[in-house]
């Protein structure tokens, strides 16, 4: 940890911060440092309480215990992003800008500069323009934000964050939507915040971005601090090696051996669509089959291509041998296979309505009798799904809304069940929900392939995946580059695919 | 926004009494009284059966909208769009009368006519919604206009009237009585019931509240979107189009002033029921007794000196106000604590 002489000289300082949300522990006695001028990677997996330090760090959460030192005096950060005035700034994943302004007006949002009452905008755009020059980005202050890439929204967030003299610039996986070389592009302006003495806190889980920018690495697992070092000490092995290390409980299911002759009920055949750059691969007749990768990596494209969301730019799917390209939703359902969002509450339950209508909505052609809706079929379908998947409320009358998010969840697998598919698609199957319902969201996975359903299984969690898989293929930036079976599941070969550090050429 | 969102649908708040369901019947009730006080001819079968036939045009076409809006869009063109089917009604009748004579054929061709401009009439505000991905408000707005002024076109700027011996034979449709109820109160009664049952009985109608509801819900539950928006519309130039046929007899003609403002009474009526306006609840029940309530408040206004007559804008404004400021999850909330 810090000697006396990081301590002198670190900007922003958090020691032995704990945090709980309720009665939830998130951080365990967590310390971390930025030296100005300095760029200071923080890894771990999702859920080892990263978002939660950098938002303690900002100021948006309050630490339950430890302190937070700012150029070696203890204070307490001001709330709702009021950090910023003290140089502090925090640049959010999903980024804030006006899409409809200018990137002037957005920069200058809150703050403009007025001469008598009038905005002064030849002085503003003055003062963007010096700043876009100042980090080397190729766009005008007038332009409006809905015109730029991703990469120029996220150089415009910086431009904002230095206007506001930032001293510490924390940003949540800046990298995780760039390509190649937009990255690239924003690296070497990270390079020039550094020259000027910025603090700069990195998330990311590219494991060859954080050797390549950063000096130090901090790295965290369930809660807690891990350890912190110099990045040129540490080789990407070493990194993973630190963020993985959990030990799986019976929360999982014993998995069935797999039958290696059951038939092929899906093969994908080299399949380009957005975000997709050809992926094949194949599903067996009663097997998990679990995508991993990084968010962004295109898992969820895959099978929105699929299941008819979105359309198919090129290649093959092949549905039980037979070509299928389902254009439609409901084409995709009446063939059997089904997409479960991760989106649960903007994609998956309508929360303004009840249970009954949210269970039936999916498969509601099959309710209907002489042209009409069949309310005593689904009060019997309700009744089932409450047995069958165990969904508990106060009433039967509640808004899906009211309910929690674990039996939210529930409904929304009970839903796409009520169709009877012989393939289930499960987008992220446990997030947000507490680890009993995890476990019996598992349990129900295991007894729906049990039953000859076939399941994929996208998760961002890595436990979770290999836990309930019998397969689990690895994707980053839109291709497959591995799949693992048997002994090969672990984290350690996952996080070494997922970072690109390896790479199978040919897989089946 | 969970919150906001759960206080729109109404909830039985009090035992088994739901004060904002039976709001509007309430409105509708006490509208009654001060009516009967004011002046007890206002309960008279005759003034009684006029206020039906009066609610009927309104009603057919706020059954229309209570589908557009419960699907989460909204059709300012049906006043303008029952104006320029009037006018072809009457010129394509007129234009038959060498043909087909002053018979009741002429007549059906009229209604065909009727049913097949108010169909287009939908799915083309349906398809440059769905297909075309304009907002429903822009695209209404604009075929509200192309419909206002095809009928003053048509009708050169002055009236178009129908042919005097076809008037004859095709009066009976406004004036005459089926079992003691005027034919539009029929018509409004059955589309009523086809309405109701439509959106509580049916798939479609599961589907359009799912999609005012939450659009990408309904996309991700293998809802065809795009398809059951476009009906929505289409419904709703269907009953554009049987009210102008209930319509035309009445004074049998039209012109560039015909049905102007019908929308907003339209809309009116369907707020005041109880739709939200954002979609995602609908009340076919509701929309009903919104269009009597407008039409009991000019009816009223006739029978008293009180007020002017002028001022029937106000009330049915004043009314609207007050309906939504009632069917507001927190006022109950407030009220019940008090």
């Amino acid at each position: 940890m810090p000697d006396g002489q990081t301590i002198a000289a670190s900007v922003l300082c958090a020691e032995r911060i704990s945090k709980s949300f309720g009665t939830v522990p998130v951080l365990f006695s967590v310390s971390m440092d930025i030296k100005a001028g300095e760029v200071h990677a923080l890894i771990g997996e999702n859920g080892a309480g990263k978002s939660t330090l950098m938002k303690i760090l900002s100021g948006f959460h309050q630490p339950t215990s430890g302190r937070i030192l700012m150029d070696g005096q203890e204070m307490t950060l001001p709330p709702n992003g009021e950090t910023e005035k003290l140089g502090v700034v925090l640049i959010h994943q999903e980024l804030n800008l006006a899409e409809q302004m200018t990137v002037e007006e957005n920069v200058f949002l809150g703050r403009e500069i007025t001469n008598r009452g009038r905005l002064d905008r030849q002085q503003m755009a003055e003062v963007v323009q010096g700043y876009l020059d100042d980090i080397g980005l190729n766009i005008a202050p007038g332009d409006r934000i809905s015109d730029l890439s991703i990469a120029q929204k996220q150089m415009v967030e910086i431009v904002k964050a230095m206007s506001r003299d930032a001293r510490v610039l924390i940003m949540d996986e800046p990298t995780a939507t760039l390509t190649e070389a937009e990255t690239k592009l924003f690296f070497k302006q990270i390079a020039r915040l550094k020259e000027q003495g910025v603090a700069i806190i990195f998330v990311s889980h590219k494991l060859t971005e954080v050797k390549e920018i950063s000096d130090r690495v901090t790295v965290m697992r369930d809660g807690q601090w891990i350890a912190t070092q110099e990045a040129s000490d540490l080789t990407l092995d070493a990194m993973a090696q630190m963020m993985v290390g959990r030990e799986l409980s019976d929360l999982y299911p014993p998995i069935n051996e797999a039958d290696v002759d059951a038939d092929r009920v899906l093969e994908v055949k080299n399949l380009y669509a957005p975000d997709v750059e050809g992926v094949s691969f194949y599903l067996r007749k009663g097997e998990v089959l679990g995508f991993s990768g990084l968010i962004g990596s295109g898992r969820t494209a895959v099978f929105e291509a699929i299941c008819g969301l979105a359309p198919i730019d090129g290649g093959e799917v092949l549905f039980d041998g037979a070509p299928a390209e389902f254009t439609s939703v409901s084409k995709a359902r009446d063939a059997g296979v089904v997409y479960l969002t991760k989106d649960r509450k903007g994609k998956g339950l309508l929360l303004d309505k009840k249970m009954r209508e949210n269970l039936t909505l999916f498969a509601l052609p099959k309710f209907v009798r002489n042209g009409s809706v069949d309310r005593k079929a689904e009060a019997k379908a309700m009744e089932r799904a409450v047995r069958r998947f165990d969904i508990r409320s106060r009433d039967a009358n509640i808004d899906v809304g009211d309910l929690s998010g674990g039996n939210q969840q529930k409904l929304l697998l009970a839903k796409v069940m009520e169709c009877d598919p012989r393939i289930l698609i499960i987008d992220e199957p446990t997030r947000g929900i507490d680890v009993g319902t995890k476990q019996q969201i598992y349990h129900f996975i295991a007894a729906i392939a049990a039953e000859g359903v076939s399941v994929v299984v996208i998760s961002s969690e890595m436990p979770e995946v290999i836990g309930v898989s019998h397969r689990v293929a690895v994707m980053r930036e839109g291709q497959i580059t591995g799949i693992l079976s048997g002994d090969h599941i672990n984290e350690n070969e996952i996080v070494r695919y997922a970072a690109g550090l390896k790479r199978e050429t040919n897989h089946d | 926004m969970t919150e906001t969102a759960m206080t729109q649908t109404p909830k039985s708040r009090f035992q088994n009494f739901d004060f904002k369901t039976a709001g509007p019947a309430i409105a509708l009730i006490l509208l009654c009284i001060i009516g009967f006080l004011l002046n007890p001819a206002f309960l008279s079968e005759g003034n009684i059966t006029n206020l039906l036939t009066r609610s009927a045009f309104i009603g057919i076409i706020a059954v229309g909208a209570t589908f557009v809006i419960t699907a989460g869009g909204i059709d300012l063109s049906v006043g303008s769009m029952a104006a320029v089917i009037a006018g072809v009604m009457i010129i394509v009748m007129n234009g038959a009368v060498d043909t087909f004579g002053t018979g009741v054929t002429t007549v059906l061709i009229g209604c065909g006519c009727s049913v097949i401009l108010g169909i287009g009439a939908g799915f083309i505000n349906g398809f440059l919604t769905t297909k075309g991905k304009i907002e429903a408000f822009i695209v209404t707005l604009g075929t509200m206009g192309i419909f206002r002024s095809l009928v003053t076109y048509f009708a050169d700027g002055g009236t178009l009237s129908l042919n005097y011996d076809i008037r004859g034979v095709y009066r009976p449709v406004y004036y005459d009585s089926f079992a003691g109820l005027p034919i539009p109160v029929w018509v409004f009664i059955v589309v009523a019931i086809c309405g109701w049952l439509l959106l509580n009985r049916t798939a479609f109608g599961r589907y359009c509240t799912a999609i005012g509801s939450n659009e990408s819900v309904a996309r991700y539950s293998a809802i065809q979107v795009d398809r059951i928006k476009t009906w929505t519309y289409v419904l709703q130039g269907l009953c554009v189009s049987l009210a102008t046929i209930i319509y035309v007899p009445r004074l049998g003609s039209a012109s560039s002033s015909t049905g102007v403002l019908w929308e907003l009474e339209a809309i009116a009526a369907v707020i005041i029921g109880g739709t939200v306006l954002k979609g995602g609840y609908g009340r076919i029940g509701g929309t009903i007794l919104g269009a009597l309530i407008l039409t009991t408040i000019g009816n009223i206004l006739n029978f008293t000196d009180m007020i002017s007559n002028y001022l029937n804008g106000t009330m049915q404004g004043l009314i609207i106000i007050v309906a939504v400021w009632l069917q507001r999850g927190d006022w109950g909330r407030k009220h019940k604590n008090n």
